[in-house]
């Protein structure tokens, strides 16, 4: 990592008032992605990872919500920023790409009007130049005949091409950063495959900084350069790729990555699980969060341990567990390459 | 496309036709069938003789069996010869002298109730949850509560008779005075136009609330598109789907004679109060065309729904099948 | 709570009033600031309210106290509602039962049946009905119901209402012969009759429950219309739709003769629309039942 980040998230934490009380579903987070970096933040549902996307966006503001702390984006800060000033930021500096591409394109307008429509939003072009740029676009993410199939409505492509169309309009205004929230889970396994190689092409051929948001671990490893763990709306662990899966530090990583079948391994008996269920948000237990499931549970796990560096030889690679590192490399279930 | 909409109009008109020819026979059947007292008997007079009764019954073709009378009715209906058994009058030039006034009604009536239910439907639905959402939700309740005739009365009493604002009632033809057709019909507009802003803006307002959370209206946020943009253009246009057919039905009802309240407390002499005239004097050749008549606009308006509703959403084809 | 006064008053009508909705008092005198006045004045204007005991909200042309009239109208009024709504619904109950249990032919008659009765508008078959029944009065089989008989408006009301019930249910029902549990009802070799019964008007139940205040609601201002125009309920009885009715021939004289009835109608439909709602709500909230006017 090097130079200034191009988003840069301190304490971030958003709480949304209900009807039972006040659920805290992202707390003190802190993310950084540099210019060109792709950045996994992996989780299960429920981690807070789609309400982070969202309010790196500006788009859960609202009357029962409340949010701290500061995303700092290529100097503006953007939990401070007016409704205004992030709406010109949206779509044109930061696009998204949402997780279910069957309802996130409206069913009533051809998609080429879309793209044209986002395009206006932003620039005043006319009509002609921006459909013209709209049928590039769709032609770039790989759509088949895009002049005409610009004319289509969402329900004329199959799931996978409307991801691709998603991710054109995304890229309609030449974003620096994408946030890409789940983009291949509603999809097919081989579809999944050619949207991941689509993503991969455009963070290196265009320098595009690319936020990923899944529980998808095989994803992360096919695209991430770097990896942020969240658990129960906290970053647990955060650094390089090879960082976290060769030398995972906080004992929530190692059940995550354990959980993975691979095939440079043999078959385990049964597939390794972690025992019992995320908490509930609404009374969150005291210190750690993970502490309830975690087997190597001690009397400082009442405290919340700081996301910092506990590794002198990785000064990027943060977590949040008060074990001794020492003593975590050898309680770790899982082996480690030597590589 | 073409073939599509021909191949839809074609089998839409078949069932029309099938519908318009039940609805008659039902209707013969209740006034001809169902103990209504026999039309021979009361055209006679107060005091008939026998010979009066048997006369006008061979006249009037009442001793012939109920089907060929049908038939009979059916085929003066069609060619326009039909005339009523009380007034004499043919129906057809009743029921076309009446229809510019229940026109006049209804559009107007229909305009100001789907102008005013949007307002207000968008308005509850941006301010959801707060006192003005609760204030219109109660009035729209109390819209909906109100019997149409009462509102009418009460309308035409005091901002009519007591304040001398509006006139009471009848009806102006456009080209005698455009100014006081519109001014008679100010208070019938809105006497009608009431309880449906109540059901519409209710609708749409529970329509947008969903719309609101659909993913594609989060997307166009994330677009950057203006807030503005966002709610007419994706919100709104979404929500007016089902509302578009709903207003179909509703304005074909109210053009095909279902404002007889409303024409009846401001006597405005349109095809609603010729029904309600027509089934009070059990004029049989009146009834029969009046429901004929309204009959058709329904049905009319029903296949303009389907059509409009394919055109609206491009998921919906016109054989009514949504694509996968 | 206002709906609930509205609702209970009529029904203990006999036990409040002093006289009789029917009798006349054209040569009383009541008590106003304590003057004798006549009831109805030598030009045959009646008296206004007088807020207290007898002739509460004044009386009309025929020296009839309002308010007992009032109070035995509603009654009428509510009779005639909740004995119409729930004629509809077991009307409708049973023929989307029978369309949605049996489907094929069954179905496509009942269908094409409710279709045909739904091409017309509510308030035009209402009088259809209403007034050649009302002239002739009906006969069912060996049931003979006079002309001028509360029966009548019931009856109507019940028929013109089914297809907005026997539509829903017939949804559902067909949905319903789908699911596991009645298929293994019939797999244990059920009978359509247990399994109606015992599997498929359980789960119907519910939407029964919302659509009765609604239905009653609509119901009562049908009645009201139908009433208005003559084709609901027949003197000698009143309802609060004939005493609109009454009243506007007398508008500009005494408005008070058609708004108080109007108050009353109001304030019922109004409370049973808002509890409605709430049903609705609560067990609910996807429903999109609807009735027209």
């Amino acid at each position: 990592m090097s130079g200034a980040p191009l988003l840069e998230v301190r304490e971030l934490a958003v709480s949304f008032n209900t009807e039972e009380g006040s659920v805290r579903a992202v707390d003190r987070l802190d993310l950084d992605v540099a210019p060109g970096e792709v950045l996994a933040v992996v989780g299960e549902s429920g981690s807070g990872k789609s309400v982070t996307a969202l309010t790196l966006m500006g788009l859960s503001r609202g009357p029962n919500t409340r949010i701290s702390g500061s995303v700092r984006f290529d100097g503006i800060d953007l939990i401070a920023a007016r409704d205004e000033e992030l709406r010109r930021i949206r779509g044109e500096r930061i696009a998204m790409v949402f997780q279910d591409p069957m309802t996130s394109l409206d069913p009533v307008y051809r998609v080429g009007d879309q793209i044209v429509e986002q395009i206006r939003a932003h620039r005043e072009t006319s009509r002609e130049e921006a459909r013209s740029r709209a049928i590039e676009l769709l032609d770039a993410v790989g759509i088949p005949d895009a002049a005409s199939r610009a004319d289509a409505y969402p329900h004329q492509f199959s799931g996978g091409m409307r991801q691709r169309v998603m991710i054109a309009m995304a890229l309609s205004l030449d974003p620096s950063l994408l946030i890409a929230d789940e983009p291949t889970t509603a999809l097919d396994v081989t579809v999944q495959a050619q949207i991941v190689a689509l993503l991969r092409e455009l963070n290196r051929a265009r320098g595009l900084s690319v936020v990923l948001i899944t529980h998808d671990i095989g994803l992360v490893a096919e695209v991430a350069d770097r990896v942020a763990v969240m658990y129960a709306g906290r970053v647990v662990e955060q650094g390089t790729l090879d960082e976290v899966f060769y030398d995972p530090q906080h004992p929530y990583t190692w059940g995550l990555l354990g959980s993975l079948t691979r095939i440079d391994r043999p078959r385990p008996e049964r597939l390794p699980q972690i025992p019992g269920a995320p908490p509930s948000l609404l009374s969150p237990p005291q210190g750690c969060h993970f502490r309830p499931r975690c087997a190597h549970e001690f009397e400082r796990c009442a405290q919340v341990p700081d996301l910092e560096a506990r590794l002198a030889e990785a000064p990027g690679h943060l977590d949040r567990c008060w074990l001794d590192p020492v003593e975590k490399r050898e309680r770790r279930p899982i082996e480690v390459d030597g590589s | 496309m073409r073939g599509a909409l021909a191949r839809f109009a074609a089998r839409r008109l078949a069932s029309m036709v099938l519908v318009l020819l039940a609805v008659s026979l039902l209707v013969f059947a209740i006034f001809n069938v169902l103990p209504g007292g026999d039309p021979a008997v009361r055209m006679a007079g107060k005091i008939p003789t026998e010979t009066q009764v048997e006369a006008i019954r061979e006249e009037w073709g009442f001793d012939e069996p109920v089907y060929v009378q049908y038939v009979t009715t059916m085929e003066k209906l069609f060619s326009g010869d039909l005339v009523s058994y009380f007034t004499q009058l043919n129906v057809t030039e009743e029921i076309l002298k009446g229809a510019p006034r229940t026109f006049a009604l209804a559009i107007g009536a229909a305009i100001i109730w789907m102008v005013f239910a949007i307002a207000l439907g968008l308005y509850s639905a941006m301010r959801v949850g707060t006192l003005s959402d609760r204030l219109l939700t109660v009035l729209a309740l109390i819209g909906i509560s109100m019997p149409v005739f009462w509102l009418g009365i009460l309308l035409s009493h005091y901002l009519g008779y007591e304040a001398g604002i509006f006139p009471t009632g009848e009806y102006v033809e456009f080209l005698d005075s455009p100014t006081q057709w519109f001014w008679h019909l100010v208070l019938p507009w809105f006497t009608l136009a009431v309880l449906f802003i109540g059901i519409y803006s209710r609708v749409l307002r529970s329509n947008i609330l969903e719309t609101m959370d659909e993913d594609y209206v989060r997307a166009a946020r994330a677009k950057g598109l203006p807030e503005r943009q966002v709610l007419l253009k994706h919100v709104l246009r979404n929500s007016l789907i089902p509302i578009v057919t709903l207003w179909g039905l509703d304005f074909g009802a109210v053009i095909g004679g279902a404002a007889i309240l409303t024409e009846l407390v401001f006597s405005l002499q349109g095809v609603g109060q010729y029904t309600a005239e027509a089934i009070e004097q059990l004029d049989v050749p009146a009834v029969m065309a009046v429901t004929m008549y309204g009959a058709f606009f329904i049905v009319i308006f029903n296949a303009l729904v389907d059509i409009a509703y394919a055109a609206l959403d491009p998921r919906i084809r016109l054989e009514g099948r949504r694509q996968a | 709570m206002l709906g609930g006064a509205c609702l209970a008053a009529p029904l203990w009508a006999s036990q409040v009033a002093h006289t009789t909705p029917e009798a006349n008092h054209l040569s009383d005198k009541v008590e106003i600031d304590g003057e004798p006045t006549e009831v109805v004045d030598l030009l045959g204007k009646p008296i206004g309210p007088t807020w207290s005991g007898r002739f509460f909200l004044g009386a009309d042309s025929n020296g009839r106290d309002i308010m007992v009239r009032l109070l035995y109208g509603g009654r009428n009024s509510l009779l005639v509602g909740i004995a119409g709504a729930l004629g509809t619904i077991a009307l409708g109950l049973l023929l989307g039962l029978l369309a949605g249990y049996h489907r094929g032919r069954v179905d496509t008659a009942i269908s094409w049946a409710m279709d045909v009765l739904w091409a017309f508008p509510v308030i035009l078959i209402g009088i259809a009905l209403g007034t050649a029944l009302a002239l002739g009065g009906l006969e069912l089989g060996p049931i003979t119901i006079e002309g001028d008989s509360l029966a009548i408006p019931i009856f109507v009301i019940a028929v013109i209402y089914v297809p907005y019930m026997a539509r829903p249910i017939r949804g559902q029902v067909l949905a319903l012969r789908e699911r596991e549990f009645v298929e293994a009802a019939r797999a244990q070799g059920m009978g359509p009759a247990r399994i109606i019964f015992s599997e498929i008007l359980p789960n119907v139940a519910t939407t029964l429950v919302v659509f009765l205040p609604l239905l009653v609601a609509n119901a009562i201002l049908l009645e009201a219309a139908l009433s208005f125009l003559g084709a609901g309920v027949q003197p000698p009885n009143a309802s609060w739709g004939t005493m609109i009715a009454e009243g506007f021939d007398r508008i500009t004289s005494a408005p008070h003769l058609s708004i108080v009835p109007g108050l009353m109608l109001v304030a019922t439909v109004l409370s049973l629309n808002v509890f409605g709602e709430g049903v609705r709500d609560a067990l609910d909230p996807k429903a999109k039942l609807r009735l027209e006017h």
